[in-house]
């Protein structure tokens, strides 16, 4: 035989051994918690007695004696003559990472190496030989016995194959470059397809139409049937995790029972190689952090063993992998004084945070709950590095966590990253595509409508979407286009809600072409360094298209965190608790330099009138307002404030004012401020100081003391019941 | 063997060039570097990319980053009208597209007209180029291909103009 046959043999063996010893693990911990399995116990024998028959045909000695001496033992064992033990679970699994060494040394070197398992095999000939009481006289049963057996794996075989392993037999390898390599030439056939559709678009020939939409047909075909060639069970990646779980639990003496569930969800390889870490950080975590030692457990009314559970569905085009642990939860105060600590935050930002944004922290860098570095968690490996490894192939990661029941962490990816569906935009000319994965839906405005609906808060621009408002970024203004004079806008503006680690975003671009199967192909050097592009296409005419990176745009419309109390406060809206301690205020400027915070909820709309719609009607100031009458109360009057820049008074008034435009259906009224200064959201200690009449305390937002209105009562003491506007 | 190597054998005894109009300056590349020159292609602008950048072209399914060297040696932007040409290299499995006036004959320059630049020379031209030849009534400028991976926007626009004058 010449080395090249011998060299494919030993490669066929390295890699099938490998896959059978992760099945090995995943058996002999399933044996643990059913150790009279036959079906079991006869498959972690013919694993073993396969590698035995090869290694010998191959000539490595070692591996051969090791995996004898481990045949012995489980033969005594599948027939009965011998229970399963703890030790004997242990030294078996010692043989497992024994054979993976000896595999990987042979793999680098193409022999074994000079190491001495003569203890080990000596260990699991003691272990064969003190069977227990009951069948103590077979515990002869030596290589007579054994030789014999080896007859059996047919017949076991046979009567136990489970049927994925009787699949082979139906399936072939394929190298995993050639798989990627059809893959990327499939992806240049869709677009040639696509490229041919439009060109043809504009021949009138009817045959032609047809067979181009036959040619169609069947490279989508094609595309989906290479695409799944590539995909594979999650199943795959939880394989390891078992055997892990076991040692840390071991390690930490803490008993914890794994729960898996939809292992069967399938996920393009690329994908699954890139979760693998995050996914196996998560679990360490649980193990190390979440869960509790079993006495703890029991104080605390759970039961002693502790719940893993790794769960993984599909959800609209994408794939949830959620691991949730039944352990100790986060505590949100443990993780606010770390925070601080560490000097991730300041005093201040704490205080405007909401509970779940001071969760959220353990995903920046440098943040590391680890009371002291473990060799498990404490590896450098921090709840950042899984955020960005998701988010580099396009995932999101968040949890949910309930101080005393547990922690839940979802990791969201997509299907595949090869061929993506994707929106195409214009914006100035030119074409951009948005991932639909991120897309939920658009709005169209007439611009002469736009501005009534598009409002500006501060520096940053927000869309009121079915009455909640939604941070707006302008894609022209975010890509750094100068803004078009006035005669040069365009007739429509098309607003595009898109979601991204968890925040909503609208962005707002000139025009919506439709959407298009793209093929994402990497930027070069000069232009990767652009973070709100995450890749470029080539379009159907041949044309290059950008495609947009949601989260980069986000970031550099600084959008992340007006928004992620926005978003929140949709979900904390249903939680009763929480909604008490948190709540949205618009912070208004009244006078120079007096804060005041009204509380969002009621807010209607934000205005900014022009001074001369503003009449006297009665008693009170009015503000013409779409085609109606909006009483008017200007803060300073409330507050008592001496007010330089009073902008309702008739002398030196600015040409517009900013009002809050308040509502409960049916009745409207505008609270007239000097300057409308942001919004925000969090928890907010009102404190009694300051309070009086239509005030109903202080507080500290950004930094400033910032009086809170009672709305009712200022509306009473300046003797305007919100008026009826018909 | 991969060009780098093949190059690296051949040795610099007689090195080839291909020539390209830029402006007033007569720049050269090493030929085993140069994939192919193709006219003038439509292009994709690149926002917020370094200014260098001209937009990205599609080169039989390969997107190109397409750098104008005008822009990149300080130099006044081509008139309306005034035609391009893409000069594709190949730097570390990337395609890169250079885009000059014109694009002149191959060269052989003898080994002895060889001169490093100028010592005034500014910064930047020290950085883009690795040599000259002095050829029959022009200087060719050889081009630092490696070069063309560090630009990042930040080169002191115009300040090449009036070396370059200095240095031809």
């Amino acid at each position: 035989m010449n080395d090249d046959a011998m060299n494919e043999i030993v490669q066929e063996f390295l890699v099938e051994t490998n896959e059978n010893l992760d099945q090995l693990d995943q058996d002999l911990v399933a044996l643990e918690s059913d150790p009279t399995s036959r079906e079991l116990l006869g498959s972690v024998f013919r694993t073993i007695h396969t590698v035995k028959g090869t290694t010998g045909f191959l000539g490595f000695g070692l591996l051969e004696g090791l995996s004898h001496a481990a045949e012995n033992l489980l033969s005594d064992l599948r027939d009965g003559r011998l229970g399963l033990t703890k030790e004997r679970t242990d030294v078996l699994l010692e043989v497992v990472d024994a054979i993976r060494a000896l595999l990987s040394a042979i793999e680098a070197t193409g022999a074994e190496d000079d190491r001495d398992l003569s203890g080990l095999i000596a260990r699991i000939n003691v272990l064969q030989q003190d069977a227990e009481p009951v069948v103590a006289e077979a515990a002869h049963a030596e290589p007579v016995v054994a030789g014999a057996a080896h007859a059996e794996p047919v017949v076991a075989g046979a009567a136990h194959a489970e049927p994925h392993r009787s699949a082979g037999e139906r399936s072939v390898r394929v190298d995993v470059d050639l798989l990627d390599s059809m893959m990327s030439q499939v992806g240049e056939l869709v677009l040639a397809r696509n490229q041919v559709s439009a060109h043809v678009e504009m021949i009138d020939n009817l045959a032609l139409h047809q067979t181009v939409q036959r040619l169609s047909m069947i490279v989508s075909e094609l595309q989906e049937g290479v695409m799944k060639t590539r995909m594979q069970p999650v199943e795959q990646l939880w394989s390891k995790l078992p055997r892990v779980i076991r040692d840390l639990a071991a390690q930490f003496d803490k008993l914890v029972s794994l729960e898996m569930e939809g292992g069967e969800t399938e996920l393009d390889r690329s994908l699954l190689e890139a979760v693998k870490d995050p996914l196996t950080h998560l679990v360490r975590n649980a193990i190390d952090h979440a869960i509790e030692q079993p006495d703890a457990r029991i104080a605390a009314g759970k039961p002693a063993t502790g719940t893993l559970a790794l769960r993984a569905s599909h959800e609209g085009g994408q794939v949830v992998l959620e691991v949730a642990d039944d352990g100790a939860g986060i505590d949100p105060a443990k993780i606010a004084a770390k925070a601080l600590e560490r000097g991730l935050v300041s005093k201040g930002e704490l205080d405007s945070m909401s509970e779940r944004e001071v969760v959220d922290l353990i995903f920046r860098a440098g943040f590391s709950t680890a009371q002291s570095v473990t060799n498990v968690s404490g590896r450098g490996v921090g709840m950042d590095v899984v955020r960005t490894n998701v988010e580099r192939i396009g995932g999101t990661v968040d949890l949910s966590s309930t101080p005393g029941t547990g922690t839940t962490f979802r990791i969201k990816i997509p299907l595949t990253l090869a061929i993506i569906p994707a929106l195409l935009v214009g914006c100035r000319e030119q074409r951009y595509a948005i991932p639909q994965a991120n897309l939920l839906e658009m709005v169209q405005l007439r611009s002469d409508g736009a501005s009534s609906d598009i409002e500006r808060i501060g520096g940053a621009l927000v869309y009121r979407l079915r009455g909640k408002l939604l941070p707006l970024v302008r894609l022209d203004e975010t890509l750094g286009f100068a803004p078009l004079a006035a005669d040069e806008q365009p007739e429509a503006v098309s607003i595009v809600v898109l979601q991204a680690d968890g925040l909503l975003l609208g962005v707002a671009v000139d025009e919506v072409f439709g959407t298009e199967e793209i093929v994402v192909k990497p930027l070069g050097r000069h232009v990767k360094q652009v973070p709100l592009f995450a890749g470029a296409t080539i379009l159907g005419d041949g044309g290059v298209a950008l495609i947009l990176d949601v989260i980069g745009l986000a970031a550099a419309a600084r959008v992340e965190e007006v928004t992620a109390g926005l978003a929140l406060s949709s979900d904390l809206a249903d939680d009763e608790d929480r909604s008490l301690e948190r709540s949205t205020f618009v912070l208004l400027r009244v006078g120079r330099d007096r804060r005041v915070a009204v509380p969002l909820k009621a807010v209607a709309r934000l205005e900014e009138a022009p001074a001369s719609s503003v009449e006297q009607a009665g008693n009170g100031r009015v503000l013409q307002y779409r085609g109606d009458l909006l009483p008017l109360v200007a803060l300073s009057e409330i507050l008592d404030t001496a007010c330089e820049d009073a902008p309702v008074e008739a002398d030196g008034v600015p040409a517009s004012i900013p009002v809050v435009v308040y509502s409960d259906g049916e009745r409207h009224l505008g609270l007239v401020a000097s300057e409308i200064l942001d919004i925000v959201e969090g928890v907010f200690e009102v404190r009694p100081v300051g309070a009086g009449p239509g005030i109903l305390g202080s507080t500290v937002v950004h930094g400033h003391v910032t009086d809170v209105l009672d709305v009712d009562a200022a509306f009473a003491l300046a003797g305007k019941e919100p008026e009826r506007v018909a | 063997m991969s060009p780098e190597q093949n190059h690296a054998a051949g040795g610099d005894a007689t090195a080839q060039y291909c020539t390209f109009k830029v402006d007033h300056l007569l720049i050269g590349i090493e030929v085993w570097r140069v994939q192919e020159v193709i006219r003038h292609q439509p292009m994709t602008h690149v926002p917020l990319a370094p200014k260098e950048v001209r937009g990205l072209i599609n080169l039989r399914g390969q997107i190109v980053t397409a750098i104008d060297v005008r822009q990149w040696l300080g130099l006044p932007g081509r008139s309306d009208g005034a035609s391009s040409m893409n000069v594709v290299l190949r730097l570390n499995d990337e395609a890169i597209s250079l885009l000059v006036d014109e694009a002149g004959e191959v060269v052989e320059p003898a080994a002895d007209t060889h001169e490093g630049v100028p010592s005034t020379a500014s910064g930047q031209i020290r950085t883009m180029f690795s040599g000259t030849y002095k050829l029959d009534g022009a200087l060719l400028l050889v081009l630092d291909t490696e070069s063309v991976t560090r630009i990042s926007g930040e080169n002191g626009a115009g300040a090449a103009h009036s070396a370059t004058r200095r240095a031809s």
